[in-house]
């Protein structure tokens, strides 16, 4: 028999609506403040590169915690068990990767953009053609993942319509990036860490308490009730190939997304980006240490079914979970820091999607470079509107559909054509223009057509029987060809010019400017 | 063309150490992931009650993300920041 679920969920509520507007209010009591510091492009783009250490590890952490990271992976632990914690491992890892391979090189040899980097001993146009390529197809994939959950969660949570949920998303991101550009960006991401942090360790200091504060007897307490296998892992990973691509997707793609590069830029040397990746490694560790309790806390105190009863994909297990131990109060809360999470996080990727559309395209392709600062913040601002209405627009435009998985493919762009790309242009004397451009476009086209032809398309969004390529993600295969095409390219036609020009980017890797 | 000057030597002991601790990276999540697809009795021994390899494990990827990130700042802190320092002020 399955219980009756009575829960506060999707009936608005005067705690939750407090909480709601009250993060509405100070965001952008922020964003006014962060508005008047916001006149060069310095400014709006790299917030004048005065942000400190200690604050870019959270506004990191803000930026790269998704919605899909708290509410998914708690779900998918409360109804799968150990196949959960995959996932909470693997949204790490690429955090060690972006310290030692890319934090300190970027700082110190790029302005705005990833593309500063791989453009910098390089013909201009060709490469940050090949780069915005790169960086518009991860931040469309991440962004129609992050609109559709929005809407589905906050009409879950607060009651209103798909499309208000949208346009208020969209609305208000804007308004932040807009007006306060990357000032404003930060310091919501740092709040969206501080509350995320917060509302996750008082619900596992909650969970805790009912076992005696220890993990042992709650992981016991879950075997007892539902078996053994919760312990193990399960049906999830069924290909162990399939394993390792998503593993590579998540563990080089962090250290390829436009939005988390960007934010090395934002402190005032490469020691402080270090230490910035440091702070923010701690950080998300910790949170996804918590997920394991958080995840087997719903699935013994709240049980599966009636999880599942309330959303079929899980994800309101921790909300669940939040108002049987606090009360509607404490749902509110979490519900609060859930919208939250996803603002901030789209605040990021649109403000780098700007920086692509002004900084490569405008100013170093169409202007070749000769462009004032005023035509540059306006460029970069009309940026800004045109992704958020694109944003409000994906969001609609796939409403209703399946599209968790655009969040693993996103990972396996920016693993196969970011990624190596960049590493190449920073580690590389060798890599030449046609190289670097082989390698962006090579990665993103070979990821698209080769998920189309994956069962994630062909079987789960358009009901085929079978799929042309057999794995789930495709990383496993586009990332080493990603890097191979560009180094045969770089190889077989030499720059003789572009490896003289590498002496500098050694020096001002290490030595900064 | 081999050039042993001090940014030269520099460059190499960072490249170095930065693609010993990928690899140790590497290594260890998937390592881990070998283990989810291929070791399920291992994973499904009891280290106490309650508590699986498997979820230690885990557990143990998280902590070694955090230790390989330690000691590469320690590294860079202690050995990669006064070379650099020294070279910035011979360049001066």
């Amino acid at each position: 028999m399955i219980p009756q679920v009575s829960s506060a969920i999707g009936r608005p509520n005067t705690m939750a609506m407090a909480f709601f507007f009250g993060f509405i209010a100070i965001t952008l009591a922020i964003t006014w403040w962060a508005a008047r510091r916001t006149r060069s492009t310095d400014q709006f783009y790299v917030a004048g590169r005065t942000i400190s250490a200690g604050q870019n590890g959270f506004a990191l952490a803000g930026d790269y915690m998704s919605a899909a990271s708290f509410l998914g992976i708690a779900g998918l632990v409360s109804t799968t068990g150990f196949d959960g914690l995959i996932y909470s491992t693997g949204w790490l890892v690429g955090w060690p990767v972006v310290l030692f391979l890319i934090a300190e090189p970027l700082r110190n040899l790029g302005r705005y953009t990833f593309a500063d980097v791989v453009a910098m001993r390089m013909r201009q146009t060709p490469v940050r053609i090949a780069a915005a390529l790169g960086t518009l197809s991860t931040v469309t994939l991440y962004l129609i993942a992050q609109m559709v959950g929005a809407g589905g969660l906050i009409r879950l949570m607060f009651g209103f319509s798909y499309e208000h949920a949208i346009i208020l998303v969209g609305l208000v991101m804007i308004g932040y990036v807009l007006f306060g550009g990357m000032i404003a960006t930060t310091w919501v991401q740092i709040v969206k860490a501080v509350l995320l942090m917060t509302g996750a360790l008082l619900l596992t200091l909650l969970v805790l308490l009912r076992f005696d504060l220890s993990p042992m007897r709650l992981f016991a307490a879950a075997a007892e009730r539902y078996g053994d296998g919760v312990l193990v892992p399960g049906k999830l990973v069924s290909n162990p190939l399939d394993a390792l691509s998503l593993g590579m997707a998540l563990m080089f793609g962090t250290a390829g997304l436009p939005h988390i590069l960007m934010r090395f830029y934002t402190v005032p040397d490469a020691r402080a980006a270090r230490t910035s990746v440091f702070v923010a490694t701690g950080l998300i560790g910790l949170f996804y240490l918590l997920t394991f309790v958080l995840g087997f806390g719903a699935m013994v105190l709240v049980g599966p079914e009636v999880i599942q009863q309330v959303d079929r994909g899980g994800n309101m297990a921790a909300p669940l979970l939040a108002e049987l131990l606090g009360g509607t109060p404490f749902l509110g809360f979490i519900a609060a820091v859930a919208f939250a999470t996803i603002l901030a996080v789209v605040a990021g990727l649109t403000l780098s999607g700007a920086a692509t559309l002004s900084h490569d395209l405008w100013v170093n392709v169409i202007r070749k470079g000769h462009v004032g600062e005023r035509e540059q913040l306006r460029v970069a601002r009309v940026a800004t509107v045109a992704l958020g209405v694109v944003a409000v627009l994906l969001g609609i435009t796939f409403k209703g559909q399946n599209v968790a998985f655009t969040v693993s493919l996103a990972f396996a762009i920016a693993a196969s054509a970011n990624f190596p790309a960049l590493v190449l242009a920073i580690f590389w004397r060798g890599y030449t223009t046609a190289g670097a451009v082989t390698s962006m476009v090579v990665g993103t086209l070979a990821t698209l057509v080769l998920i189309y032809l994956s069962p994630t398309i062909q079987i789960d969004v358009l009901g085929g029987d079978a799929a042309w390529f057999p794995l789930k993600n495709p990383a496993l295969i586009t990332m080493p060809l990603s890097f191979l095409a560009g180094i045969i390219v770089a190889l077989l036609a030499p720059d003789p010019r572009a490896a003289a020009a590498y002496a500098r980017v050694e020096r001002q890797m290490h030595l900064g400017e | 063309m081999r050039d042993s000057s001090p940014l030269r030597q520099l460059d190499r002991a960072r490249w170095r150490m930065v693609l010993g601790l990928t690899g140790a990276m590497v290594l260890v999540y998937f390592g881990f992931i070998a283990l989810v697809a291929y070791g399920r009795p291992i994973l499904a021994i009891r280290v106490f009650p309650g508590l699986t390899l498997g979820i230690l494990l885990g557990a143990v990827v998280i902590l070694a993300s955090w230790l390989l990130t330690w000691f590469y700042v320690w590294w860079a802190n202690h050995h990669y920041d006064p070379q650099v320092d020294a070279l910035n002020r011979g360049a001066e």
